[in-house]
């Protein structure tokens, strides 16, 4: 255990290739923020759903590349710094790496079990695969039918955001579980920040149990997903969401909310 | 409320209630945010009860007393009979053909159904409008027994040709979807706010086969980037009951993400 500062510190360097997972659920927000405040710089950013978090890393500049599944605002519309980035390379050129949903956790699987790709029937008929070199196709050895083949995602730096470790480190998770796991799990490093550390922890239903040795560092953070949520913790902000939208669409505004909030924290 | 109010609806109305009575209670449905959300829910709360909502988040089942605002919100998992990881929710449950239905939306679509939700203009490195991208919906449009859309139609979301093939419907019409060997069949409609589109026998092209109240085929045609062909059979949509206007206005109230103070 550390303090997130350090934990961070310690994990992420400049031009590594992190993946900061949480489907919707137990997103890495307040990670992500201790990242922009290091000024980390040339991220390979991977998560199926960029969501606000990249939105913001992006925006910030710590980005070169973005490796995803879907791009948008949750019930809300654009990601405008995404959109940006891509469509006028501000802050910075933003290269993409684009999957489907089914092709990204399938990666992650491939990268958890050590396998160098997954195979998957998807993409059939998309304009996607000739845009992204990570999809091919594979024929099925015993029957001959095309398949879809994508390379394994083994990322640098793994963060993910649980409700709960005990204090040997054990970390346990719940509600919408997303591809955290194999998130973990493939990459070559692991950070976990938590609500709470608790004497023990009582098995939940449909929950993840990561233990200590498949983790190098846990760190205590309250509310560390906002305005994400942590499913019996917290809320989602859906009001911030929506206000997101109008924070981020201008390029000032959006860099003024960051410094208050997050650089000046 | 007067009964003349209650049979005042809008568009949107009409395309969410149109899209609710397309789906028939019991079905297994992989519902996407937005309006096959809103419309799904409709449902459920109207004839079809026993709906089976799947949203990618993993919540199979969901029974949400709200509208969610997000495939994520907590609300999902807390009514779901089951809830599972992502790789569980593509591999083990949509890959095998287990949902009968797709339910999407689109940013643009074209005249074989194909849909859109990538990039706006001619090159996907340097776009006019970079949109959200894929998502489930390649895998969604492949493996659902069958595919339902919902979208608003103009003639710049309704156009000839997509200019990138997110999800594939009928690809270039006639028996072209056939090569990819899917297990579903196909979008079988598509529900805009103007009426009801859907394949043709042979051709796959998109004709309309229903129009709602008030709008003429004229208006149809122009809001179409294709030359949009009515079916012979041409039918018109029934209005929205009072039941069904009154249930959805109450659904749109519960909309997560408008506070509890803006909605008092």
């Amino acid at each position: 255990m550390a303090p997130l500062d350090v934990a961070i510190a310690a994990v992420v360097q400049d031009g590594d290739t992190i993946a900061l997972e949480g489907f919707t659920h137990l997103i890495p927000f307040a990670a992500a923020h201790e990242i922009i405040r290091q000024r980390r710089r040339n991220l390979t950013l991977v998560r199926m759903t960029p969501d606000l978090i990249y939105d913001q890393l992006i925006g910030m500049g710590c980005a070169r590349r973005l490796v995803f599944s879907w791009g948008g605002n949750p019930g809300v519309g654009s990601l405008h710094r995404f959109r940006d980035a891509v469509e006028h390379g501000w802050p910075v050129p933003l290269a993409l790496e684009e999957h489907s949903h089914a092709g990204m956790a399938n990666r992650y699987a491939a990268g958890a079990s050590g396998l160098p790709f997954a195979v998957l029937r998807g993409y059939a008929g998309s304009d996607l695969i000739g845009e992204t070199d990570s999809i091919r196709s594979i024929a099925c050895p015993f029957t001959g039918e095309i398949l879809a083949a994508v390379s394994a995602l083994n990322p640098d730096v793994a963060v993910i955001h649980a409700q709960q470790a005990d204090a040997q480190g054990n970390v346990q998770l719940w509600g919408i579980s997303g591809v955290q796991k194999e998130a973990v799990l493939s990459a070559r490093r692991a950070l976990v920040t938590v609500e709470e550390v608790v004497d023990r922890l009582e098995p939940r239903p449909g929950s993840v149990v990561l233990p200590a040795w498949a983790i190098d560092y846990v760190s205590v953070v309250g509310n560390g997903s906002h305005p994400s949520y942590a499913h019996g913790y917290s809320e989602r902000d859906n009001e911030f969401y929506v206000a997101w939208d109008a924070i981020s669409r201008d390029r000032e505004t959006f860099q003024q909310w960051m410094e208050a909030h997050v650089l000046a924290a | 409320m007067s009964s003349r109010r209650e049979l005042d609806w809008t568009a949107e109305e009409m395309m969410t209630v149109a899209a609710a009575r397309a789906l028939h209670d019991g079905a297994v449905c992989f519902v996407g945010i937005g309006l096959p959300s809103t419309a799904a829910n409709l449902a459920r709360r109207l004839h079809a009860p026993r709906l089976v909502l799947v949203y990618e988040s993993g919540t199979i089942g969901a029974k949400p007393e709200y509208l969610p605002l997000s495939i994520g919100d907590g609300i999902l998992a807390e009514t779901a009979d089951a809830v599972v990881g992502v790789v569980e929710t593509f591999n083990y449950w949509l890959q095998p053909g287990r949902i009968d239905i797709g339910f999407l939306a689109g940013a643009q679509l074209d005249r074989f159904a194909n849909i859109n939700t990538t990039v706006i203009g001619e090159s996907y490195g340097k776009p006019r409008v970079r949109l959200p991208g894929a998502g489930g919906a390649p895998e969604i449009a492949a493996s659902c027994r069958e595919v339902l859309i919902v979208m608003r139609q103009s003639p710049r979301t309704f156009v000839e040709r997509v200019e990138f093939v997110t999800s594939v419907g009928y690809g270039k019409g006639g028996d072209d979807r056939e090569r990819h060997g899917f297990i579903g069949t196909g979008p079988k409609t598509v529900i805009t706010d103007i009426g009801i589109l859907e394949p043709g026998a042979e051709t796959r092209e998109l004709w309309l086969t229903s129009l709602h109240p008030g709008v003429t085929l004229e208006e149809a045609q122009a809001a179409t980037g294709w030359n949009l062909v009515a079916s012979p059979g041409l039918e018109r949509t029934p209005p929205p009951t009072a039941l069904e206007l009154s249930t959805l206005r109450e659904l749109e109230q519960t909309k997560a993400g408008q506070s509890a103070a803006a909605v008092s």
